[in-house]
């Protein structure tokens, strides 16, 4: 029992408050309700939400420009798209600098494909300038080499710029064949302090040495941009020569005394670049890589709906390149067709199942359910067999003389092959709501109908027909998104024109593997899926539709 | 049916080895190596002449364990998803010349030493001559060459004895009417059409690199739009042929092979600006050392003269090394002489275009955007 | 209408009526009755008796195997339900869900295409007839079973029906709410003068509710005839057992005269009977006396009349009546009913009484 203080909270009989105790109470039922339901939420956020959120994510996500270009983006940071000009010289070393390791790592390729999404012929742009980066400012080290020999030697690189402890330790490895792991390359501090861009560009160098190629640095020549970088350290800091001891002062020496004379070609990029690919002079390739720096990017949900982004703003693609609204439209069109076929062809089915005596029904609803036990591709493939031109469907036809022999209905691998099959895969989908649901109509409102003295069109109309419609509308939820998403039927017997948007996803999942695309395509759908489904539910009402 | 055809072609290739067999003593042994792999391949008959040729002779000389996966259609797309999620769980990857460069471009597949990993010719020429211009890239062991041709129905009335004796057949319906079949990818289609057009074969590639070229090509293919049938698995068009769907269409020439000769349909090749291809090996990235092991070790046996001759008694396809080309006889159960199916065969030479791996490299992405929206329109 | 007689007499017609589902048997066999205009009856019975497939045929639902139906003189064997004009209540109302209370009124009319504004007034008017005017504009799911089963009478009721059928309409009320309506229902048939035919398997709604009630047992008619006759009259040991309660004893006819007979129980005992489906000395027979006509009092017995040794097994007490339970003649089943009276006796269990009944209220029946 309950007791009330005057004005105090009711009391449980133990004397706690009865709402701390109703509370207590219903914990537990709480938790062991959770316990039970704990199973399938875990299963369904690993296996439902977590590939949606990757989904999603992966749409927006946009990570390559900024970890394959670096310098190139920060440099173009203070350029200008609408000057109309090409950046300066420093964004060209920038992306000479980027490019280099972007070759060696080979992520220029796919940078060059995720590029080339938003403005065709990325790739190849890269590709071939690619093959050309490592020649670019090849006149300053062979000027180099020129002055002195030694700057043709690995080994003369290594020991100015490295540490002397890692240049001992790279020997041994050298001299032990590689077999255990490379000492990571060390720069020396001298170095760093007087040949700052020199000793920038050499670490790089020996990074990818050591971890991509599995190489020693002391085995190759670096790149030309640790020369070019030498050169100017040395000219705008002429005391440097002298930092390194007098072993390595002529050497040096002789280096800022042709800088100071000019004899040492000024290293261009802008021409390199240039000559590479004539694309490079222009405000294009830049531009796009600018606006495609951020870590995350709109570029594949504008793709996803013909738009693409422009130095100007966003902007309708190409009228070739136009494409998934007419896709995403004809998906909705098809669905909605093969919805209504379904309805049409499922409607007097589930009535005659709900109104057989029972056995009957029983052995009908297994010739409905036949199509379950069968596989897909089996099914579709009959299809195949069925409607092509030379199948059983047309030679019955030409046989009854319903058709000519040289004018056979072309059924499959378009449209309307797409529907045909899709409805006869989904139709179950349509019987079974609507059978439940019409199972559960007695026929007493009929008869009430036809006592009233409405005809038997009247009673089915006005009276049967509405209670059914649950069952059409759980069957439509059903059939359509099921069919928003098909993409086998329509791969196999749709052609060119009876295809999905779900086809172009699972194209640019398996083939064009432009991932990111398909992800903001997915999204789209599902989008579209859940405002139908809103929609619906404001005209329907979601309380209206029943399973059973 | 084609598809009789198929299984009984697999059933051939299935069935025991005859000469050729090589004996335990022949194979080095293999240190740290794993006891299994999974091989990703093609399925069909080309994978059945895989397993007959060096998979079950391998697998009986050494116990191990060969499991396949008949995924290569999406090969890239698996590697890249099995690379993302840091568990590599195919061995080694059976692909086509330009997805091995697009795996090597993209760094999903090793580079490999040839002549350290692959047999030297029985004359000693090391791995690398041997196999020559068919070493496209440094991540690629090659084993067949094969050529994309058509195929056309021998039977056809309304072509009024006539028969496609030119490529340009296929854009010429007034002649040749009836139904076609295509691959759905621009690779080769687009190429066609422009020689049919009136480019030349050394122009090709320098018209097809600007978007006019493009656009001219597709525009040759929209004259016979209405009348394609778009084929993604190659074991379609002689389906299609044989059923009297399509009248002429384009597929491998392996494939046609087991059509004519295997199920003896009316069917006849017509060898005019085929296109060479190779299909091989990659290594994917990410193996752990005893896989890799195993994997150089197989790659050793499966390639040498011997096998890769082998291999051509189960499927007319021509091996991609030099020395195994005098090795290639007869068909391994028809007894029937196989040059006249080999694409390596230089009486079907006659005019003829090797896959430009290097241009569809470069270009596919933007190409391939083209053409799939001309498709869906 | 050119014959009155037919009108009034005979306004609802089975002729020699049978029906069979399989093509094997019978499920009503030989139907014959007639019913005048503005009648109550109902027709009652355990189920599987046929009275539902009789409805059902009168409704048209079902067609007759053989025989005729005549709706007002007019064989109505082949005129499809919606065109019988009867009005019907179905057991759990059949409201439909989809429409209001006044849509669901509004239908008949509206297919009988009567202009809106007849239509609204004949809702209204039918809806005020069972006190259900404030719910027009209600689902059939927000009322009450009593609200329904309101409305669907006065659905029934609306297109103003000559003949009314209702199918057990009050199977699924409580029993207050039962007892009110069967008066609502029986007042307003009297009221309207509609002819009505009723359908129940509850004896105590028939006999309250009827003007004439047709036993139903075994696809046959066992006897038609007011409620007063059926209880105190019933013509074979069915009906006697089937209506209200009954004390049964089985026998053999020793003695006929006067009207009276004679019956040797199988215990040995004698006692008086009416015969009523005996003719003769040695016929078996099963005689049924209602527990409220047995006398404990022997002085209310005529002298010289048969009474018999009893047992008290049982008292019970149920308020307006004593109920006792008594061993008779072997069999332990025996019960009688007495008014609570202040010079009524208790019997206690264990005590022995002795029985007797004036013999017009022991009904020698046909031994089943």
């Amino acid at each position: 029992m309950t007791d009330q203080t005057a004005n105090g909270p009711m009391l449980a009989a133990d004397g706690t408050p009865l709402k701390q105790s109703l509370n207590r109470a219903l914990r537990r039922q709480k938790l062991r309700a959770f316990l039970l339901i704990a199973p399938l939420l875990i299963f369904v956020l690993v296996t439902f939400i977590a590939p949606i959120g990757d989904m999603l994510f992966r749409s927006v996500q946009n990570d390559i420009v900024a970890d394959t270009l670096p310098r190139t983006v920060a440099a173009l940071s203070k350029w200008n798209a609408e000057s109309g000009a090409p950046p300066e010289e420093p964004v060209y070393r920038a992306l000479a600098s980027d490019l280099l390791i972007a070759v060696a790592e080979k992520t220029h390729t796919q940078l060059g494909t995720r590029l080339n999404y938003e403005d065709s012929g990325f790739s190849s742009l890269l590709r071939g300038t690619g093959r050309d980066v490592d020649d670019m400012g090849e006149d300053v080290t062979k000027a180099l080499v020129a002055i002195d020999p030694i700057w043709d030697e690995p080994t003369t690189w290594t020991n100015l710029l490295g540490e002397p402890a890692w240049v001992s330790a790279q020997a041994d490895w050298d001299k032990a064949g590689g077999k255990t792991a490379e000492p990571p390359f060390v720069l020396s501090p001298v170095a760093q302090q007087n040949l700052p861009l020199t000793s920038a560009a050499f670490a790089d160098f020996a990074r990818v040495m050591q971890t991509v190629k599995n190489d020693s640095p002391t085995e190759k020549r670096p790149w030309n941009t640790v020369a070019i970088g030498l050169t100017e350290d040395l000219k705008a800091n002429p005391a440097a020569a002298g930092a390194f001891g007098t072993e390595w002062q002529p050497a040096l020496s002789a280096i800022v005394a042709a800088a100071q004379m000019g004899t040492i070609p000024a290293a261009n990029f802008t021409a390199a670049f240039t000559e590479s690919d004539k694309a490079w002079a222009t405000p294009q390739p830049w531009s796009i890589i600018k606006i495609f720096s951020p870590r995350f990017t709109s570029g594949y949900f504008l793709n996803a709906v013909d738009l693409k982004m422009t130095a100007d703003g966003i902007a309708p693609r190409a009228d070739s390149e136009r494409v998934y609204i007419m896709l995403f439209l004809r998906t909705m069109i098809l669905s909605l067709a093969i919805t209504g076929t379904c309805i049409l062809l499922g409607y007097p089915v589930a009535w005659l199942l709900a109104n057989l005596p029972p056995r009957t029904a029983n052995l009908l609803m297994i010739l409905v359910l036949l199509p379950f036990w069968t596989s897909l591709l089996v099914r579709t493939s009959a299809w195949k067999v069925l409607l092509q031109q030379q199948g059983v469907i047309n030679d019955l036809l030409v046989w009854a003389g319903l058709v000519a022999d040289e004018n056979r209905l072309v059924l499959i691998n378009n449209q309307t092959g797409t529907i045909i099959a899709m409805t006869h895969i989904l139709l179950p989908f349509m019987i079974l709501p609507l059978y439940s649901v019409m199972k559960t109509i007695p026929p007493s409102y009929l008869r009430a109908a036809k006592s009233l003295g409405a005809t038997d069109w009247t009673a089915f109309w006005r009276v049967y027909f509405p209670q059914s419609i649950p069952g059409i509308g759980a069957g439509s939820i059903l059939v359509f998104i099921l069919a928003i998403g098909y993409y086998i039927t329509p791969e196999l017997v749709g052609g060119a024109k009876g295809v999905f948007i779900s086809n172009r996803i699972a194209y640019h999942i398996g083939t064009s593997l432009n991932w990111g695309l398909a992800a903001a395509l997915g999204s789209l759908l599902l989008i579209v899926v859940l405002v139908l489904y809103w929609v619906y539910d404001r005209i329907v009402g979601i309380d209206n539709v029943k399973l059973g | 049916m084609t598809l009789k055809s198929l299984l009984s072609a697999t059933a051939l290739a299935m069935l025991p080895l005859g000469a050729g067999a090589a004996f335990a003593e022949d194979l080095p042994p293999c240190d740290n190596c794993s006891d299994s792999m999974v091989l990703m391949s093609w399925g069909g008959a080309y994978q059945a002449s895989q397993v007959a040729a060096y998979a079950e002779p391998y697998a009986k000389l050494t116990g191990v364990k060969i499991t396949w996966d008949e995924g290569s259609n999406e090969a890239i797309a698996k590697m890249r998803a099995a690379s993302e999620a840091g568990n590599m769980t195919y061995s080694l990857v059976d692909v086509e010349g330009p997805d091995s460069q697009r795996a090597c471009d993209e760094g999903l597949a090793e580079e490999i030493d040839f002549d350290k990993v692959l047999a030297a010719a029985p004359d000693g020429t090391p791995a690398s001559k041997d196999f020559g211009a068919a070493m496209i890239n440094e991540c690629f062991v090659p084993q067949i060459v094969f050529s994309t041709t058509f195929g056309y129905r021998t039977d056809v009335k309304e072509w009024n004895g006539k028969v496609p004796e030119d490529l340009c057949a296929i854009f010429d319906l007034q002649t040749f009417p009836g139904m076609r079949a295509l691959e759905k990818r621009p690779k080769k289609n687009l190429e066609w059409a422009l020689l049919c057009d009136g480019v030349s074969k050394d122009e090709l590639y320098t018209v097809l690199s600007t978007k006019e070229g493009v656009d001219r090509a597709l525009a040759k293919l929209d004259t016979i739009k209405d009348h394609v049938v778009w084929w993604s698995a190659g074991a379609e068009t002689p389906q299609l042929l044989a059923d009297g769907e399509v009248v002429m269409g384009s597929t491998y020439n392996g494939r046609l092979f087991s059509a004519i000769v295997e199920q003896k349909q009316p069917i006849a090749m017509l060898w005019d600006w085929e296109v060479f291809d190779f299909d091989g090996w990659v290594v994917p990235k990410g193996l752990d050392e005893a896989q890799k092991n195993r994997v150089m070790h197989f790659l050793n046996f499966a390639t040498d003269t011997q096998r890769l001759a082998d291999q051509a008694k189960y499927i007319s396809y021509g091996p991609a090394r030099a020395s195994s080309q005098p090795l290639v006889s007869k068909h391994a159960t028809l007894g029937i002489e196989m040059a006249p199916f080999m694409p390596t065969n230089p009486a079907n030479q006659k005019n003829y275009l090797v896959n430009n791996i290097e241009w569809w490299a470069d270009n596919q992405d933007a190409v391939e955007v083209a053409f799939q929206n001309w498709l869906s329109k | 209408m050119a014959d009155g007689a037919m009108t009034n007499d005979a306004f609802v017609v089975f002729d020699r009526v049978q029906k069979s589902y399989d093509g094997v048997t019978l499920v009503v066999k030989d139907l014959n009755l007639s019913l005048p205009k503005g009648e109550f009856l109902t027709m009652l019975g355990p189920s599987g008796s046929g009275k539902t497939t009789c409805l059902m045929m009168l409704a048209g639902f079902e067609t007759a195997t053989h025989g005729e139906i005549r709706l007002n003189g007019r064989n109505i064997n082949t005129v499809s339900p919606h065109k019988r004009g009867i009005g019907m209540v179905f057991q759990n109302y059949a409201l439909f869900p989809h429409m209001t209370v006044a849509e669901n009124l509004a239908f008949p009319l509206e297919v009988r295409k009567l202009d809106k504004s007849t239509r609204d007034q004949k809702v209204k008017r039918a809806l005020d007839m069972v006190q259900m005017g404030a719910f027009a504009g209600r689902r059939p799911s927000q009322l009450s079973g009593g609200q329904q089963q309101r409305v669907a009478l006065a659905r029934a009721l609306v297109f103003e029906p000559e003949l009314v059928l209702m199918d057990e309409p009050l199977g699924a009320l409580d029993k207050q709410l039962r007892e009110h309506m069967q008066f609502e229902i029986t007042r307003l048939a009297h009221e309207l003068g509609i002819t009505t035919v009723y359908v129940t398997h509850d004896q105590t709604e028939a006999l309250t509710m009827s003007d004439r009630v047709a036993v139903f047992n075994d696809g046959r008619i066992q006897q038609l005839a007011p409620p007063s006759e059926l209880y105190e009259a019933p013509v074979n040991s069915f009906v006697a057992q089937f209506i209200g309660e009954n004390n049964r004893l089985m026998g053999t006819v020793t003695e006929m005269k006067d009207g009276i007979c004679v019956v040797r129980l199988d215990s040995g005992d004698f006692i008086d009977a009416k015969p009523v489906n005996v003719s003769k000395v040695g016929d078996r027979t099963q005689v049924s006396i209602r527990p409220e006509r047995v006398e404990t009092n022997k002085a209310r017995l005529s002298p010289g009349a048969h009474t018999l040794k009893a047992e008290v097994l049982e008292f019970i007490y149920m308020g307006d009546i004593f109920r006792t339970r008594l061993k008779v003649a072997g069999h332990d089943d025996f019960v009688i009913k007495t008014r609570n009276a202040p010079d009524q006796v208790r019997h206690q269990p264990g005590q022995t009484i002795e029985i007797g009944w004036l013999p017009e209220d022991c009904r020698a029946l046909d031994a089943p």
